[in-house]
């Protein structure tokens, strides 16, 4: 047999994780059962705003098959939901508590929990449970002056600040000063599987078990251990399959918290699924702001400053996140451009809806609408082509590493490598740019309403500062890599797989990737902010070359060869100079270290290593969408003729993957852009609980879309270069449609809403009309 | 999402059927079909029936056949049938045209033409094609049989002529002439949603002018109908571009569309009205 060492990172291998997938064989939250458990239902407020008077569950309680029933003073000792990061003093008395107590503050709030022995009983119940609420007047925009939160406390919850440079002496001296007034609709993740908890507590050992963990089990058990104050040791957090994550799966919601507590207390399994239309309603949603961004420019286009002032609708409370999204907002708005100076002032204001947390690209899907629409109106002020006032304000290669005096996520931005302008050209080569324009300019001469437009983009990833991981080969030569991260459907398993495989020479198939365990690994960071590739992949990078290491040194012993002359590919230690000639399995060089093996001599026991990797800061993989639009002017409808997303990845590990991540990203930005939209009444009642009202593209809305993936600039913060993918093809899909559908409309400054409802564009082709003085 | 408790019934004939509506007139008794729009209103608790009786083993109301000049649709005839079986004539052209406009495949496999007549959704497209062609019902009881215009039948947004004790047997659709000819048109925001607005449309030529014009409009109001302000406009005059424009505002004007928070009256008047022209071109082609 002929051994080679082929590179197994950067080649697109089917997943490891699809086999049980693609049979059926799944398991997801749903599909786990307990004996004995109790089924659990919560009981949530009606009404937006309203003081709680009474509630009455004698006649839900009479039903038969109902177990409990609480109400807040059921758990009067378990205090609101902490935020992930720890004490944020400002906003402690804005917490949610885990059932409400005195007010209810948006429809969807849980008020009553119900413990039944199945679920159709325990939702008849919670039918029974009687609320008395006094209806109060309700605030449903963040733009509104703030109201009272409780007596003594604004609805605004707090005002987030960053900035340099001295905004307004660049303001006096511009040659042109550009405003605009933009905002973002409320859309969200919605993943196929709902969230789901099943409370499990095993009296005997006294461990306290939380299943249908995502995300991040183990910042999650720190949390849920501070809160129910029980030590780590004794609470541990168990992810299966997951469909779906986004940002908003995974985070610590009221119902972790009752179905932990119930089953402490009723010392039964308690198993909460969400149904769809409590998902709609009660899952955190995102995305809305309102933005009052000015640019002073000078006679080239140069962005002297900007002033970004923006409401952020948070909803009726503050969730795990606390700050973070406003935080993000204010930090990388600026993007992949110079900027001589720079004030972001957040209003950041509660409001009778849905609580808010972050969803796929937070802060960024928000901030690359504004900031493309922002250029494209510098563009058309100068009578700039919209390339141009982007080249000459892009920053340079040359400049890399680029720091500015903005903080993202608690961490400086520094910009780590990029050639923006680079990639910005192989875009528009792509798309034939030039001849595209000379095009669509003659078809709008035969009065079709098309245009093309673009928006460029920084993306961030790789929040560090330090991950771990344990990998172990066992005497039959399977790897088993321990980390504490997370998979939500992303490919996790295969990318840290691949690369423990082509690390450590190992069979990729034979890698076993452990993840969303708490009782296995004691660190974690789990699956957020595209860090699991970054973060992961490197401390598993350390770890099989530490165990590579001890393979080649105990090898070489039983072989009679120097470890250097030695090589591993697929599960099998070889010499160099012979790959023809004898070799031995990793498995059995496993077995010469097993700790009674005579073989292992001093050696430590077991073909086992821990690595750990930190990072000084997050990295910046970067891109640019292209889309190509066509309106009909009687309905308003938008179709996408042509869509291109292209992306510098730093380094892929598996391109499949990333193209996937890109698609599906894709497909949720277009949603944003186009389709999707929590709304809500003047009483604060939310409209959008069904997938009737809630319209997320389905494969007859989504266009076919092109990939331009590079690898350019990779990463020089990670010996393996990789930035994330996770966010990047959602994050500049509502700037890039804006930005052609007002091409499309010859006109700038009519997109000032996402997302683009067929209405919404009708009304900007009534309002072009009336400004061109034409007939209505 | 967990329907309420009810009682399941499971009649073999229509007889059976009848008699059970009747006996369980006071205790909130449903008739359930394809289960596509009803399991949906189970499931979100706005329908709580005590009772449901399922029509899905009653083999007589499978049928679908054409006689007398009338096409009859029985009312364990799925959506998908209409594909499948082998309609005649233009009247079964245009089913099959107007078919693929109805929600997605799994639910077309499901959900039954007497079914969304009985629900009465004001988009659905089967009503508006049983208002355009001046559809009968025919209605059955424990105390017998009768028919219903359509133009009685449909009262309002799910509200029909059809009493709480009756099954909705069938629907007699009247064929068309050879060479009559007929367009759809819908816009939905996406595919498979219910329409906005929807224009069926279907007229002949005689010597070059318009005669027999049917201008049929759903989703627009509470109930689909046709607009005779803008049939006269058609009828006795030669298609052109100009006149189906004129159509079209015969259409918006006669229309007193619904409004709802993410769709105005304006906005479905007027799409009313294009839906018109695109469909009468299309059926002048
Ligand atoms: C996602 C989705 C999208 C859809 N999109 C569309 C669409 O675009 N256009 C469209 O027209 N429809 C659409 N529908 C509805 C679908 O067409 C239903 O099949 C139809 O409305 C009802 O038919 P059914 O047989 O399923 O009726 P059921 O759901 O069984 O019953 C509906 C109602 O009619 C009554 N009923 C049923 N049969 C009879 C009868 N023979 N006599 C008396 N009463 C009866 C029932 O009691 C009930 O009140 C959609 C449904 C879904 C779930």
């Amino acid at each position: 047999m002929t051994e080679t060492r082929q590179p197994i990172i950067g080649q697109s291998l089917t997943r490891l994780e699809d086999p049980p997938l693609v049979r059926g064989k799944g398991r997801f939250v749903a599909d786990v059962s307990f004996p004995h458990q109790l089924h659990m239902r919560v009981v949530r407020s009606p009404l937006a705003h309203g003081r709680l008077l009474g509630i009455r569950i004698k006649a839900a309680l009479a039903l038969k098959g109902v177990h409990a029933i609480w109400t807040a003073q059921d758990i009067a000792d378990i205090g609101p939901i902490d935020f992930r990061e720890g004490k944020i003093e400002k906003l402690e008395p804005y917490r949610q508590p885990v059932l409400a107590q005195d007010y209810v503050r948006y429809v969807g709030e849980p008020v009553a929990v119900v413990f039944a022995e199945d679920a159709y009983v325990a939702e008849d119940a919670a039918d029974l449970v009687e609320l008395d609420i006094e209806e109060l007047p309700v605030i449903v925009e963040a733009d509104a002056p703030p109201g009272v939160f409780a007596p003594g406390l604004s609805t605004e919850a707090a005002i987030v600040t960053q900035g340099f440079g001295d905004v307004e002496g660049a303001f006096a001296s511009a040659h042109a000063i550009i405003s605009l007034d933009l905002q973002m609709g409320r859309h969200s993740g919605v993943p196929l599987e709902t969230r789901g908890a099943i409370g499990l507590y095993d009296s005997a050992r006294d461990v306290l078990e939380l299943h249908g963990a995502a995300k991040v089990p183990h910042k999650n058990r720190e949390s849920l251990a501070r809160m129910l104050g029980r030590t780590t040791t004794t609470l541990h957090l168990f992810e299966y399959h997951v469909g779906g994550g986004f940002g908003i799966r995974g985070e610590i919601y009221p119902e972790d918290i009752l179905v932990l507590v119930a089953a402490l207390r009723l010392e039964r399994p308690v198993k909460w699924i969400e149904d769809r239309r409590e998902h709609l309603m009660c899952a955190n949603q995102s995305r809305q702001q309102r933005h009052l961004i000015s640019a002073a420019v000078d006679a080239q286009g140069r962005l002297l400053a900007i002033r970004n002032e923006f409401y952020h609708d948070q909803g009726a409370y503050p969730r795990t996140h606390a700050l973070r999204i406003a935080e993000t907002t204010c930090g990388i708005l600026p993007g992949p451009y110079h900027l001589g100076a720079y004030s972001a002032t957040g209003y950041y204001r509660l409001t009778n809806k849905t609580p808010c947390a972050t969803y796929r690209a937070p802060g960024r899907y928000e901030t690359n609408f504004v900031r493309e629409r922002l250029l494209d109106a510098i563009a058309e002020r100068l009578g700039m082509s919209r390339v141009d006032v982007r080249r000459i304000n892009l920053i340079k290669k040359e400049e890399m590493p680029y720091a500015r005096p903005l903080s993202v996520l608690e961490d400086d931005v520094s910009y780590d490598s990029g050639d923006y302008e680079g990639l910005l050209d192989q875009s528009l080569k792509a798309m034939d740019w030039d001849a595209l324009q000379e095009s669509l300019k003659a078809r709008r001469a035969k009065g079709e309403i098309v245009g093309a437009g673009f928006a460029l983009f920084i993306e961030k990833s790789g929040l560090g500062p330090t991950d771990g991981a344990h990998v172990n080969v066992d005497t039959d030569g399977v790897v088993e890599v321990l980390t504490g991260g997370a998979s939500v459907g992303q490919g996790f398993e295969t990318v840290v797989g691949q690369v423990c495989a082509d690390i450590l020479g190992a069979d990729y198939r034979k890698v076993r990737v452990v993840h969303g365990r708490t009782e296995r690994i004691e660190f974690g960071i789990g699956a957020h902010a595209s860090r699991a590739t970054v973060m992961t992949a490197n401390a598993v990078a350390v770890a099989a070359a530490k165990v590579r290491a001890k393979a080649l040194d105990m090898a070489a012993e039983l072989m009679q060869a120097q470890p250097g002359d030695l090589d591993i590919a697929n599960g099998l230690v070889f010499r160099r100079d012979a790959p023809h000639g004898p070799s031995m399995k990793l498995g059995a060089v496993a077995s010469a270290l097993r700790p009674m093996a005579k073989t292992r001599g001093a050696r430590e026991p077991g073909l086992s290593a821990d690595g750990w990797f930190e990072s000084e800061h997050q990295v910046y993989p970067y891109g640019n969408q292209f889309a190509v639009v066509k309106i009909d002017p009687a309905t308003g409808a938008i179709a996408i003729e042509r869509y291109l997303i292209a992306y510098d990845i730093g380094k892929a590990i598996n391109p499949m993957l990333v193209r996937g991540q890109i698609l599906g990203g894709f497909a949720q930005g277009l949603g944003g852009a186009i389709y999707e939209e929590f709304l809500y009444d003047e009483r604060g009642e939310p409209l959008s609980v069904s997938f009737a009202d809630y319209l997320m593209p389905t494969l007859s809305e989504t266009p076919d879309v092109e990939v331009l993936l590079t690898e350019d600039a990779p990463s020089p913060r990670n010996p393996l270069g990789i930035k994330g993918a996770g966010e990047s093809g959602i994050a500049p899909v509502g700037a890039a449609i804006a930005s052609a559908v007002e091409d499309a409309l010859q006109c700038t400054g009519l997109v000032r809403q996402l997302p683009l409802t067929p209405q919404r564009v009708k009304a900007m082709l009534k309002e072009l009309q009336s400004r061109r003085g034409l007939p209505a | 999402m967990k329907p309420a408790p009810f009682t399941l019934h499971r009649p073999a004939t229509l007889a059976q059927a009848t008699a059970l509506l009747h006996d369980l007139a006071d205790e909130d008794a449903r008739l359930i079909a394809g289960g596509q729009s009803l399991a949906p209103m189970m499931a979100f608790r706005l329908a709580r029936p005590g009772h449901l009786i399922d029509l899905n083993g009653v083999g007589e109301l499978a049928h679908l056949c054409e006689s007398g000049g009338m096409i009859e649709i029985g009312a364990l005839i799925r959506h998908v049938d209409i594909a499948r079986r082998a309609i005649p004539g233009v009247t079964g052209a245009l089913l099959r045209a107007v078919l693929p406009h109805i929600a997605h495949h799994p639910i077309r496999t499901r959900g039954t033409f007497c079914g969304s007549l009985a629900h009465a959704d004001p988009a659905s497209e089967w009503c508006l094609t049983a208002a355009t062609l001046d559809a009968t019902l025919v209605a059955h009881s424990a105390s017998g049989r009768r028919e219903i215009a359509a133009r009685d039948y449909f009262e309002g947004a799910m509200a029909t002529a059809l009493r709480a004790d009756e099954v909705l047997s069938s629907v007699r659709l009247p064929q068309l002439p050879e060479g009559a000819r007929f367009a759809f048109h819908e816009f939905s925001r996406r595919s498979g949603d219910f329409a906005i607005a929807a224009a069926l449309v279907i007229f002949e030529l005689r010597d070059g002018l318009i005669a027999q014009a049917r201008i049929g409009i759903g989703g627009a109001e509470d109930r689909p109908r046709r607009i005779s302000e803008a049939e006269a406009v058609l009828n006795g005059r030669k298609p052109s571009p100009e006149l189906f424009v004129e159509a079209g505002a015969a259409v918006a004007a006669a229309l007193c569309p619904m409004e709802d928070i993410s769709t105005s009256a304006a906005y479905r008047r007027e799409l009313a009205a294009t839906l018109t022209e695109r469909a009468l071109e299309e059926a002048a082609r």
